[in-house]
Order: C-alpha cells, then structure tokens, then sequence
C-alpha cells in the first residue's frame, strides 16, 4: 500500500493512499465536527461542518471526503475554518426545534454533541420550521421530518445498506424534506420497518414507535400476569444505554432489573429459538427428503420477511413457515404457559424486548393470534428497555445478577446465537448434524459462517448428503442472493438472511450510535455468551423436549403447526398488500 | 436559381410578434406576383436583433427590416423586390456594415462572427446549407486526414476554454477523458441554459444545430466515445425540435451513425430534455438528471472525465464550445488566435439584455471593454440614464462597476476582480435602480434554484433573502448587513457546488462597491429618533 505524508496543523502524518482528511486527522486525535458523515455509508458532503482549509485552494474541502495527498498542507482551526463551521450549524440549529428536554434522544444526540463541540452561544437567525409531517402510520418507526437536519442518512441507509429505498427527498432548497414516495406515510410504502434509519439518524427525527406506556399500564395493573421475553442481542448491547462499553455482556445484571420493573415472569427469547431450531430443522430435512422447495430460507427476521414481501414475493414459498421465535413464544406463553401455570390468558400480557423495530410490526400482524388473543402483546426496543429502567432510577451496571424464570427461561448456547449473523444457520446445523447422522458433531463452532462479512457460504456433509448453506445479513446483500436464487444460478439447500448488518446486534432499535467497530464487539459478546452456557446445542434443551412431550407431541406436528407456523402475504413495491 | 432571397427571423420573440403570419403573407404575395421562382423565403433562427419586432433581411442587398407587419408586406415586394428601392421607414439601419478579409472571421462593426457564422444566414432545418457553408468540413478532415490525438493537439493549441462559464480549457479535459480505457465513453452537450437573461445556446442551437452536433462528434472522435447526449432545457421547444430535425437529416446523410466517412468511427446522438431546474446546468447535477435520479450535484473528485455517466468517462461541454470547434478543426489554431487575447482567445457570444438601447445576442473578440460593448456594440444606456453597473455572466456573475468600463473583457482579468465572463449574460443597469432591491431579486432566484443538498446554499440562501426582506422593509439593523456579509463570504467557499459558491457573487460584489445603499435601509436607531423629537 501506498503512503502519503501530509501535515495537518502543522504536524506531520503518514497515512494510507486513499485515506480521508478526515481519517487522519484522527490519527492525530484531531475530532473534526461532522454531521452527515456516518463510517457505514459513504460521504455525502452535505452539512459541511467538517470542511477544512488546504493550502492553494480557494475552497474549503470536506474532510470525510477529501482524499490525502502528498505534501498536502491542511488547516483544520484557521479563523476562517471555525466560522465557517459555526455558520453551517447555526443554519441547521435555526431550523430545527430545540426541543431536546422532551426529545427521544435528548443526551445521546449528535447535534447537542456537535453544538458543544463548537461552543454555540448564540443563533443569529430566527428559528423557522421546516417542511414536512410527523408521520405515526406505521406500527414501528415514526418519522418527524420537523427535527430533521437533513444529513440524509437514512436516505442512504434505506437505499444502499437495505436496497429498499422507501425514503428519499422531496422539494427544493430552503424547503426540501424527507419524505416517502408521493408522501404516503411510511406505513403505505414498501417500508421494511427495520428501523436501520433510525439507528443512523443522529437526531430525533427517526425513532420507534412508543411502547412503553402500554407495558407501564399494564404492570400497574394488579389483575394483569405480565410477563417479558428477552432477544438474544439485547444481553450483549444494553449495558451501552447505561454508560458500558459496546460488547459489555450484562445477561444477569439485566434479568435482576426486569424483575425490579415489576414482570412477574422474565423468561428469554432463547426458549424459543431453540424451538425454532428443532422445528425448521425438520422442515428442511423435510424439504431435502420430499424434494420440497429449496433453498429454504429462514424466517427469524421480520424485516427481512417484509423485504421479500414486498420484494421478491414469488420467492415466498421459499422461506420457512415457521414463526420467528418471539411468536412461537408469544404463542406457548397464552397456551402451553397459561395452561401449565393455571392463568387464565386474557389475563396474561406479554412483553418482548427486542433489538428491532420490525418485530413491533410483526407482533401486529393479524396472523400473530394463534393463541385466540394477540400472542405478543408489546414489544419494547433495547432503548425503551433502557428508557423504562432509567425512569424508575434502575442502574442496570450496579445490578446484581439472577437467572431466568423456568421453564420458558431455559435455553443453550445455540440459542443465544441468533443475536448475530451466521447464529441460526450455525445453530441449525449443529443440531441438523447430529439428528441425521446421529454422532456428535466434533467441532461446533462453525467458523465459514461467523463473522461480519454480507454474505458467507459454507458446505457441510450429512453423512453423504453435502448441505450447502449461505448467510446474508443487511438487505441489500440479501437482494443478491435473492437474484441468484431466482435465477437459479445458486444450489442452497438453506440460507439464513438477517435484516440488519450484523444480525440482530445491529438491529433498529440497538442503542445508537453503531458502526462495523460496534458490532464486532456485540458479536464477541455473544460468542462468549454461547461458550458460558452448559448446553450448546438446541436439541438438548430439556425444557423443549418436555414442551413436544407434554403438548407440542412433535415437530411439525399438528399442534406445532397450529401454534407454531404461520403464512406469508404477496405485497408490491408500491402498495401495502396485494390483497 | 433564385436571384433574392428573404431570410426571416424564426425565433422566439419574433414568432410571439407574428413572424409566421409575416411569413405566410410573404409567399402569398410573391406567387401573386408571380416571383416565386426569383425569390425564396428562408427561415432562419435569430438575427440576433431584439425587440424589435419581424426582423427580415434582403440578400444580396443586406438590408434589414425591422417591425414586419403583415401590411408592410406587399410594400417590401412592390418597392424593394420590383423597383429596388428600399422601404426606408423600415429599415433597420443600426446594423454595421460586414467586413471580410481574407483569412479572417468576418467583422460586423465591433463583432465577429466565428460561432454565430451562420446563424441567421442559413436555413437551421437544412442540412444542405449547412453543407454548403463549409459544414461537415472538418468532421471530413478529422475523420480522414487526423488521428484523435491530433484533433486533441488542435484544440489545446487554440486555447479554447470551456464557454460554459467555467472557461476550463477544452483541449485539456478531452485529454482527461481519452486516457481513460473504457469500451464506453460518452459526449454531453450541455444545452440547459438556466441563466434568467442568458440565451445564447438557444439561439446557436435554433441558428445553427448542425454546427454543434458536428462540435460532438469531433468531440467524440477525439475522446473515443460513440455515443452523445443533447441535454436541452425542456422549455426551448423551438431547440429540440430543430435538433432532432438536424440529428434526423445528418444520420440520413451518413454524418452521425455507423462508420462516418467510410471511417472506423461511429458517433450517435440522441436528445434529452430538462425539466427546468436550474441545478441541472451543474454537470453532474446534469449527468444524474440524464440517469434518471434527482437533479443534485456529485462530489468532485472523481471529474465526469474520468467518471461520468452510468460511471464512465464523459466530457461535458457547452454548445458554445461545441459549435467553436467545427472551425477550429477546419481553419487550425492559429486562425482561431487570431481573434481575442494571448490568455483568452477566440470570441464571446453575449446575450445583452437590462437597460441598454439595443438589447440582443452578440458575438464579440475576447478582449473587448465593457464600454465598447455597451455604448458601441449595445448603443448605450436609453433615456438618457447613467451608467451603475453590469452583471456579468449571469445571476452569478460578479459586479462591475464604471471603474471597470475599460477594463479589457478577459478571463483573467475578470478573475482578478473577483468576477467572471460567467454563461455570457451582460445585465446592464442604469442608475435610477435600486441595488438591494436588484440584490434580492437574484436572491430570490437562487433560493428558488437551490437544489437542497448542502447546508450552506439550502438554507444560506434562504437566509440570505429573509435578511434582505428584513432590510427592505425597514426592520433591518446594521449588524444584518454583517450577517448578510458574513454569509455570503461562508457560501463562496463552503457551499456543495458552484451554485452556492456562485450566489454571493454579486452580493458580495455590491457590498463591496455600494455598500452605503445596504445600510440606507437600515432602520433609524430610537435615540436618534427621541433626539429628533
């Protein structure tokens, strides 16, 4: 690699070809103020606050954008440098509310950060408001373009990390604004509710929908059992709401506060992740063996599940029937659950925090109602989690730590996976291994499918029959692997697609700000959480072989599919539902 | 052969006046007359002569009628055609006598006439003409006699600047795009004049279209790219239509399509059309315009000579440019030095429009002062009003002032003082205008135009013109004219594209000269006012 020596206020740095000013200034531990440059996308140039003087141009350059070059002369403080960026951001202050004490990201807003950083003291321009509705249509994200600063991140999230592109601008100018295509609100397009926008937005004008005063009603209500699942990813990513490092493991620590809010039953999304192991495990040995549809895809991720809705709806017969593990929990917890512990469940509200947003959609879609009541009641993100704890004064890092509630409490190493990409497709096959050739698979970390990368393949033998599996997370990866099956140029037997990057670590309702750094650390939580747990492997989960035994009967079977599976509907790009 | 022929203006303006029906009355009379066989009636694009209404010419006399109406008809034939003598009451006789020399571009008082040579002398719907007014020529030469590099060498050593407003030198952005490998390259021509006052590429277009769509191929020819874009703002109808006619009739004749000329090269055009923002005049905002996505600029570097559109190298030039090189290609460098400066050679079409007697589309030598544009070429100032200021190049363009009227009109002079020659819109305003009231008025244009995308032009114009309006109607204090300042300064350097580092151009330009008109309208402070009392 090529090296270019630079000097940037007057010191001297050596750096990569290809780096950005940007970049290295940080190698001198200069922080340039940015807004609209995040590390997963590339730059826009649009809030130029980071712009910089070089010398021998007659313009300032931003530096997220500007490459180094050889004996190039940088200024990134002159007089002019500094005005120029508290001009910029007092533009943007000037239109956006400041209504940050009853804002969603009041104290983790990069615009607060920013207007510290240059030590705004005053506005010069009067506050005007801009273009564009508070959309509430959608179960999952709520758009309020008022707060927007237009740094178009989600913009670009939606179109190049999720090749969805449900978001984009609309006017000219002074008045230009988010919005969605022909302004239908985001309910009524092709929106995946993946909440990655959200995740990217570095002020208010992106969040979830609020959950947080049902689950409060209900646990003052003393006629109501309320009980709580936990996602895998949100153990390994909510201690960061509080102050911890990314990749802080707060599993325990995390129950105790749960049971501080007033659940009384916390139980874990693992239970049925497991479940969901031993039943599309059989689906897709079924399928190999029926010569039924493949490859199968998995169905664990209500993003991904809206995606190819929308998307590529003639793939659906593709994707597994089953339900995603917070349903197949939803559903156990008003039958099996209800029945086994005597409680009526009309009385029962359920819970869930999950890393996503898309899972509030999924929890309100009409099929979601197996059990004859809705089956999940409220879903809460990691942030609303956090934000519920927070205003009761529970400091989740001083938490001591207790276990799970039995039996929906009880899970394996398997399980815990599924919080990061590869997790279900590793999961399936070190219980998929062992079922077919009935020896005990030697190495069960499966490494061809660990790991950030967008798109992983791996072959494994079943005992003569060769499986060939992928792994896709983010969408637009999903979108190329999604071609290549519907061209057929690909020969999977199974793939697992995540929404997110990174799987659910890096899900749409995760603590914010996320970056590729992030996510290793999220992933390394959860691989450790995997080797602390006595049982690795799904099929050995006592609990579920006592769940066929004492109501499911087996897997696939009758009642499992009743309770367990469900159906998908055709949407299009541009419409809802087809019907 | 026909012994006279009658060129009439088809333009805009002159069609709003009635040309057609001028037209129409013409024909009528000479079959009447029975001297449809001596006489034939061409239609031409602008004479570049406006407001004035019908504008004719009579070859070979060369006697220009101005304000043809459909009674003044019959006496134009009866007297000029039969008798020979001129219809004096009609005459326009502001037009300065054509000189020819030999090896030179022919002068028309103080104007040449290099890239408006045929323009209003030929018939723009046909090819023919064209051909016979030496068109075709070099793409011949080019094609048979010289390798691209050479084309290339001829350019660069003519100097020729981008006639866009950026004045970047073509020979050296060709060679930009001809180093790059790639199986696809593409040549644009810029033709979305967006420029309120600027009309020049309309008026070449609709006068002479073959000209540019030869600049294209030559262009093509040079770079290797097969395969142009005419990007021509949706509005000009009257453009499209007579490009797509002159596209028509060249792939007829073998001149754009498949191995031109018997050559290994292959060119083809086809036109798209603007939807009317301004932005797309930017030529990247252009090139996403053409790929279907919205009007916004890229970030530069990677230049569209090494990735343009659908990411492959393309050259984007203005039709100015383009239709500069058929001659330069033909008559060589040198001949084109002949005309202008050592820095900045060839000539410059201006549209000249504001407070000025003779308001139009001329073409003058590069070099000339801004005096000699206005009171020789414009005929000066009407109603015996002074002189206050020119806008140069357009809405952008800087500020000049009487201290510069005898300034020689050069790239680099104008660069020296902040300004530039800009798209070739002159604005000429008398002193009996209002400054802030001009300055908003070009406010309120950019924040119309402004495409949104970076903090600075999106809302600074915004800002810019809500300061002015505080200003204006008399709420303003002082510390907003600093603002204002203060801003615009920002802008010039820090906006996305040249948009919004074009916009406080003139602002900046009229702080900086009149500074005073600004704070008149600055609100009495109370204390004066309670000593007043």
């Amino acid at each position: 690699m090529e090296n270019i020596t630079l000097t940037i206020d007057s010191k001297t740095v050596t750096v990569a070809k290809g780096t950005t000013i940007l970049e290295a200034a940080e190698k001198l531990n200069i922080k340039i103020p940015r807004l609209c440059y995040h590390p997963d996308l590339p730059p826009v140039s649009a809030c130029r606050l980071c712009v910089v003087e070089i010398e021998g141009d007659r313009l300032l350059r931003t530096a997220c954008s500007w490459k180094c070059q050889d004996g190039m002369v940088v200024s990134t403080r002159s007089q002019f440098v500094r005005e120029s960026r508290k001009m910029a951001l007092e533009l943007l202050l000037s239109r956006h509310p400041m209504k940050c004490t009853e804002c969603v990201r009041n104290n983790f807003c990069e615009l607060q950060d920013v207007a510290e950083q240059l030590g705004i003291r005053e506005i010069r321009f009067d506050y005007k408001e801009r273009k564009g509705e508070l959309d509430l249509s959608s179960e999952a994200i709520v758009r309020d373009p008022s707060k927007c600063i237009l740094c178009r991140r989600c913009i670009q999230t939606c179109e190049l990390v999720q090749s969805v592109s449900a978001i984009g601008l609309e006017g000219r100018g002074y008045d230009v604004w988010v919005d969605t295509p022909f302004g239908k609100g985001i309910n009524d397009v092709a929106c995946v509710s993946c909440g990655q926008c959200i995740d990217r937005c570095p002020v208010g004008a992106l969040y979830e929908k609020d959950h947080t005063a049902s689950v409060w009603k209900a646990l003052d209500d003393p006629t109501k059992h309320v009980i709580v699942q936990t996602a895998p990813a949100v153990r390994a990513s909510i201690g960061e709401m509080f102050g911890m490092p990314a990749g802080s493991l707060v599993t325990n620590q995390f129950v105790t506060g749960l049971r501080m809010l007033g659940f009384d039953k916390v139980f874990d999304t693992d239970f049925t992740a497991d479940l969901t192991i031993m039943e599309e495990g059989t689906e897709l040995l079924g399928r190999i063996k029926n010569g039924g549809t493949l490859p199968l895809l998995t169905s664990c991720s209500p993003g991904w599940i809206n995606f190819i809705e929308h998307f590529f709806p003639d793939l659906l017969p593709h994707v597994s029937s089953c339900k995603s593990p917070q349903q197949m929990f939803g559903a156990l917890a008003k039958t099996y659950y209800a029945e086994k512990n005597g409680i009526d469940p009309k009385d029962i509200y359920s819970v869930s925090i999950m890393p996503c947003t898309a899972k509030k959609y999924e929890a309100s879609r009409p099929e979601m109602t197996d059990s004859g009541f809705r089956d999940v009641d409220a879903v809460l993100t990691t942030r609303e989690a956090a934000v519920m704890m927070k205003q009761v004064g529970i400091n989740l890092p001083e938490l001591h730590e207790e276990e799970y509630d039995e039996p929906l409490g009880i899970s394996t190493g398997a399980a815990v996976i599924f919080g990061n990409t590869g997790g279900v497709m590793e999961a399936a096959l070190r219980t998929v291994y062992e079922l077919v050739t009935k020896k005990p698979l030697e190495n069960i970390e499966i490494n061809a499918v660990r790991g950030l990368d967008g798109i992983k393949e791996a072959e494994i033998d079943l005992d003569g029959t060769k499986v060939k599996a992928a792994v896709a997370n983010g969408l637009a990866n999903a979108r190329k692997l999604l071609e290549k099956i519907a061209s057929g140029e690909a020969d999977y037997h199974f793939v697992e697609i995540m929404a997110c990057p990174g799987g659910c670590i890096g899900g749409g309702g995760q603590p914010i700000p996320t970056s590729e750094e992030i996510r290793k650390k999220r992933v390394e939580a959860i691989y450790k959480q995997d080797r602390k747990m006595e049982i690795r492997k799904s099929h050995e989960n006592p609990a579920i072989l006592k769940l066929y035994e004492e109501f499911l009967g087996e897997p696939n079977g009758h009642k499992a599919h009743e309770l367990l599976h469900t159906h998908y509907v055709r949407k299009s790009v541009y419409e809802k539902a087809e019907a | 052969m026909h012994r006279i022929h009658i060129l009439i203006a088809m333009d805009a303006h002159t069609i709003a006046q009635g040309a057609h029906s001028v037209k129409d009355e013409l024909q009528r009379e000479l079959s009447l007359a029975a001297l449809t066989d001596e006489v034939r009636v061409v239609e031409t694009g602008s004479l570049g002569i406006y407001n004035k209404g019908v504008v004719l010419v009579v070859f070979p006399d060369a006697v220009y009628y101005a304000g043809v109406k459909v009674e003044d008809v019959s006496e134009i034939i009866s007297e000029h055609l039969i008798k020979g003598r001129i219809v004096e009451r009609l005459q326009y006789a502001d037009i300065p006598e054509t000189k020819e020399e030999e090896g030179k571009a022919p002068r028309f008082g103080k104007q040449v006439r290099v890239v408006l040579k045929n323009a209003g002398i030929i018939d723009p719907d046909n090819i023919e003409e064209y051909i016979a007014h030496d068109g075709y020529e070099a793409m011949g030469k080019a094609l048979t006699e010289m390798k691209p590099e050479d084309v290339i060498n001829t350019v660069k050593e003519s100097g020729l600047q981008g006639r866009g407003g950026a004045f970047f030198p073509t020979g050296m952005k060709w060679e930009f795009a001809a180093r790059e490998k790639s199986e696809e390259k593409y040549i644009i021509c810029n033709a979305d004049e967006g420029e309120p006052g600027t009309f020049k590429d309309r008026l070449i277009l609709e006068g002479d279209p073959h000209a540019v769509i030869e600049g294209m191929a030559l262009t093509g020819y040079a770079v290797g790219a097969n395969k142009g874009f005419v990007y021509i703002r949706g509005e000009y109808k009257m453009s499209i239509n007579r490009m797509q006619k002159a596209i028509d009739q060249a792939r007829e004749h073998g001149l754009l399509g498949k191995n031109i000329f018997n050559s290994s090269f292959s060119f083809d055009l086809e036109i798209r059309e603007g939807a009317g923002a301004y932005i797309c005049g930017e030529e990247t905002a252009l090139i996403e315009s053409i790929e279907g996505k919205r009007g916004e600029p890229r970030d530069k570097p990677p230049f569209p000579p090494s990735v343009g559109l659908w990411g492959k190298p393309t050259i984007v030039n203005n039709v100015e440019t383009l239709a500069n090189l058929p001659q330069i290609i033909s008559k060589g460098a040198a001949w084109y030095k002949s005309n202008g400066t050592e820095k900045s050679p060839g000539t410059k079409v201006f549209t000249m429009v504001g407070n000025i007697k003779n308001p139009g589309l001329i073409e003058v030598p590069m070099g000339i002062t801004l005096r000699e544009i206005i009171y020789e070429v414009g005929q000066g100032i009407p109603d015996g009003k002074g002189f206050l200021l020119a806008q140069m190049g357009g809405t952008t363009g800087g500020i000049l002032t009487s201290e510069h009227l005898d300034l020689p009109m050069t790239v680099e002079n104008l660069r020296e003082i902040g300004a530039g020659l800009g798209s070739g819109a002159l604005l000429v305003v008398d002193d009996s205008q209002d400054v802030v009231d001009l300055v908003k008025n070009f406010v309120e244009f950019f924040n119309h135009e402004s495409c949104g995308k970076c903090t600075l032009c999106r809302e600074g114009t915004g800002r810019l013109l809500e300061l002015l309006e505080k200003l204006t109607d008399g709420r303003g204090e002082l510390k907003d004219v600093d603002l204002i300042e203060d801003l615009a300064k920002v802008m010039m350097k820090g906006a996305f594209c040249g948009l919004g580092q074009a916009a406080p151009v003139p602002i900046l330009g009229c702080l900086r000269y009149f500074r005073g008109e600004f704070e008149k309208y600055v609100k009495k402070p109370q204390v004066a006012q309670a000593a007043v009392a």
